[in-house]
């Protein structure tokens, strides 16, 4: 197998002492980000992405990534013992595992969720190992109007599969696309939505959108929220790890499902949080004994962690091969891609074969270091919790402060990110998703840039994008998916209709 | 995380209603976009021997987002799913102003002093006035942090960051 032998030489690229002791900083800067309420995953990786500004591409990666794992395992920690999510993706994990820590079975629920984290990110990691460099070579015969397709198939998917209303998913994502054309036109070089403004001609700078609409937003939803909790204290041994472990066969069939949908739904922009509520939700309807899912059930701490872990590391497959990022997160580590002078997409795979495997390997290797920190530092990071709120809230302010400056060494990028983190403060309150806009700011100029070299190829004739058999079905597939909702009705009508005659028409 | 900023206080009245807010959101998004498409419209939207010319996409892009903007406050003004739900309460709103108001100060003050001693004076103002944390622990933990900052970003990575008269009279 040819991905085997590449494997072999990320692994080489990995085995040095100056990347391995940035994978464990990463790791270790992400379990804290994951146990920070304030703070998660797309906002720890775009706050300490200016950290990594003066690395080679290979340690930064490696670095990034790791603060993704650790940022992952982290959000565990918090559901279970102290009942709040640290992210979106861990809610689904307190409907169990807080159970399970009043009734004194904390170790056992934190092995559980570790465990399950890794096994989902496994499933993950070898499917991006063997179809990643397949999807990559495919793509190599991608011109502008298959690209386009493919951005168009990932914005029509977000308005047609999310759950919030339509409106504000297209608005959200409209939003992002313009702000992502604002300033110097790529193609004719003509200044556009400038007005004028100095600071605005170097556009707006997506890194600093996000710190601001997730980090700054973050810290003022928490302080708003102010609940006063009281946290279990847990130490994992040895003996309750191995018992765990031993359980696990038992549950095959769960971690298989789970993991199956966390992948699916990472790969397709949905995002680890539907991933984790649907694994919890199918684990309860396969179970015989529904009853006991949310009294301290260890199942339903496997189901969801196994699934949101799979589907937050499946989100990179398509963004190695394809230049697609499946969640915010990997809109971010894409952002930082561009940042250090690649060009995301399926040519990653041919130019630079020992980043894209060096980060590959650090998946594998840094999932299993993970597992092994988290399970061993439980007590120490449960005690970063009882640090007060006070304490923490001006340091992320002034992490995100230092993170928005230096990216472009710009203060305006300052005045900017608390724009942006009171947009995002409403948009969270009033319901209009923010992973959209994330998706748009990244993608938005790339995607308008294949609309108009397709445009010029085909002179103007709106037909390319059936041109081939292959752009076209993107492009049907694309539009499908944008009226997801009414066909779905529709066909869950006919369906009613077919199967009962009898049925009346107007109910 | 112990949360000891201010007690819960389980009634509270409503500082704004969410119907009301997302109204003005809405509008807001809406002549965002009216004025976005006006400038691209001044750049030219329509085609041109080579391809679109550079106002096209953004025009209608603004144009979507008008007409989902206008969907939604049709929808809120007359078929408001929910006229009464609050969108913040009184209380909640004094805590987010107690982190924002601070927050905004800071970026000024770290044009003036620089980010350092800027962070400084943000991290140990909060924590004592309203973390209510004694004053010691308070400079003490906003020095340490501080301090650390300047290590990293400053000695370590080099990175360059706002610096005020302080950090030149250190010879940074």
């Amino acid at each position: 197998m040819e991905s085997l032998g590449l494997l072999l030489l990320g692994f080489k690229v990995l085995m040095t002492w100056k990347t391995l002791s940035l994978m464990m900083v990463g790791l270790t800067l992400g379990i804290f980000v994951g146990v920070l309420p304030g703070l998660g995953g797309p906002n720890g990786v775009a706050i300490l992405l200016p950290l990594t500004f003066t690395m080679d591409p290979t340690s930064a990666i490696v670095m990034l990534s790791c603060i993704y794992w650790g940022a992952l395992f982290g959000g565990a920690i918090t559901s279970i013992l102290f009942n709040i999510p640290g992210e979106a993706w861990s809610v689904a994990t307190t409907f169990d595992g807080y159970p399970m820590a009043q009734q004194g079975k904390a170790a056992e629920a934190l092995t559980a969720a570790f465990t399950s984290s890794f096994i989902g990110s496994l499933v993950a990691v070898l499917l991006i190992t063997f179809l990643a460099p397949r999807i990559a070579t495919f793509a190599l015969k991608f011109g502008p109007p298959e690209f386009f397709a493919v951005y168009l198939l990932t914005f029509c998917s977000f308005v047609g599969l999310g759950k919030e209303e339509k409106h504000k998913t297209i608005i959200s994502m409209a939003v992002g696309l313009l702000l992502a054309a604002i300033g110097m036109d790529t193609v004719s070089g003509q200044l556009r939505m400038t007005f004028g403004s100095q600071e605005l001609m170097r556009g707006v700078n997506f890194l600093v959108a996000v710190i601001g609409l997730f980090g700054i937003s973050e810290i003022l939803l928490t302080m708003e929220e102010s609940l006063s909790l009281k946290g279990h204290a847990a130490k994992i041994s040895l003996k309750v790890v191995f018992q765990v472990w031993g359980s696990l066969p038992k549950y095959w069939a769960t971690l298989v499902r789970s993991s199956v949908i966390g992948c699916w739904l990472g790969i397709t922009p949905g995002g680890a949080i539907a991933a984790s509520f649907m694994g919890y939700n199918l684990a309860k309807r396969f179970s015989k004994d529904r009853e006991s899912f949310g009294k301290g059930r260890i199942e339903g701490v496997f189901a969801p962690e196994t699934a949101a872990h799979a589907s937050g590391t499946a989100a990179l497959l398509p963004m190695l091969a394809l230049g697609i990022p499946g969640s915010g997160t990997a809109a971010i580590l894409l952002g930082g891609l561009m940042v250090w002078g690649l060009n995301p997409g399926p040519l990653l795979f041919v130019e630079h074969k020992d980043f894209v495997w060096g980060l590959i390997a650090s998946m594998y290797l840094g999932n299993v270091v993970g597992l092994v920190m988290v399970l061993s530092t439980v007590p120490f990071f449960a005690a970063v919790l009882r640090v007060p709120f006070a304490a923490i809230a001006p340091m992320i302010v002034v992490s995100c402060a230092i993170g928005a400056f230096a990216i472009q060494n710009a203060m305006f990028d300052i005045w900017l990110m608390l724009g942006f983190g009171i947009v995002g403060y409403v948009f969270k309150k009033i319901r209009i998703p923010l992973a959209p806009l994330t998706l748009a700011l990244v993608l938005g100029s790339r995607a308008e840039d294949a609309f108009r070299l397709s445009m010029i190829g085909a002179a103007g004739d709106l037909t390319v994008f059936w041109s081939n058999t292959l752009v076209g079905t993107i492009t049907t597939l694309a539009i499908l998916l944008l009226f997801w909702g009414p066909i779905g009705r529709m066909f869950g009508y006919a369906g009613r209709v077919f199967s009962d005659p009898t049925a009346n028409p107007k109910t | 995380m112990q949360r000891d900023v201010e007690p819960p206080d389980e009634e509270g009245t409503p500082a704004a209603r969410q119907r009301t807010i997302e109204i003005i959101t809405l509008a807001v998004v809406l002549a965002f976009s009216a004025v976005l498409m006006w400038d691209n419209w001044r750049n030219g939207i329509d085609w041109e021997s080579s391809g679109p010319k550079p106002g096209y996409f953004p025009f209608y892009v603004a144009l979507i987002c008008a007409g989902a903007a206008l969907y939604g406050l049709v929808k809120e003004v007359f078929f408001p799913p929910d006229p009464h739900e609050p969108f913040v309460m009184r209380d909640q709103l004094k805590r987010v102003m107690q982190v924002f108001v601070p927050t905004l100060a800071f970026v000024p003050v770290t044009q003036l002093l620089g980010i350092y001693v800027a962070s400084f004076l943000l991290i140990s103002g909060f924590m004592i006035w309203v973390g209510h944390i004694k004053p010691w622990k308070s400079i003490l933990t906003a020095y340490i942090f501080s301090a650390i900052m300047f290590a990293v970003f400053e000695i370590a990575f080099d990175v360059i960051m706002p610096k005020g008269p302080l950090e030149h009279l250190m010879g940074y």
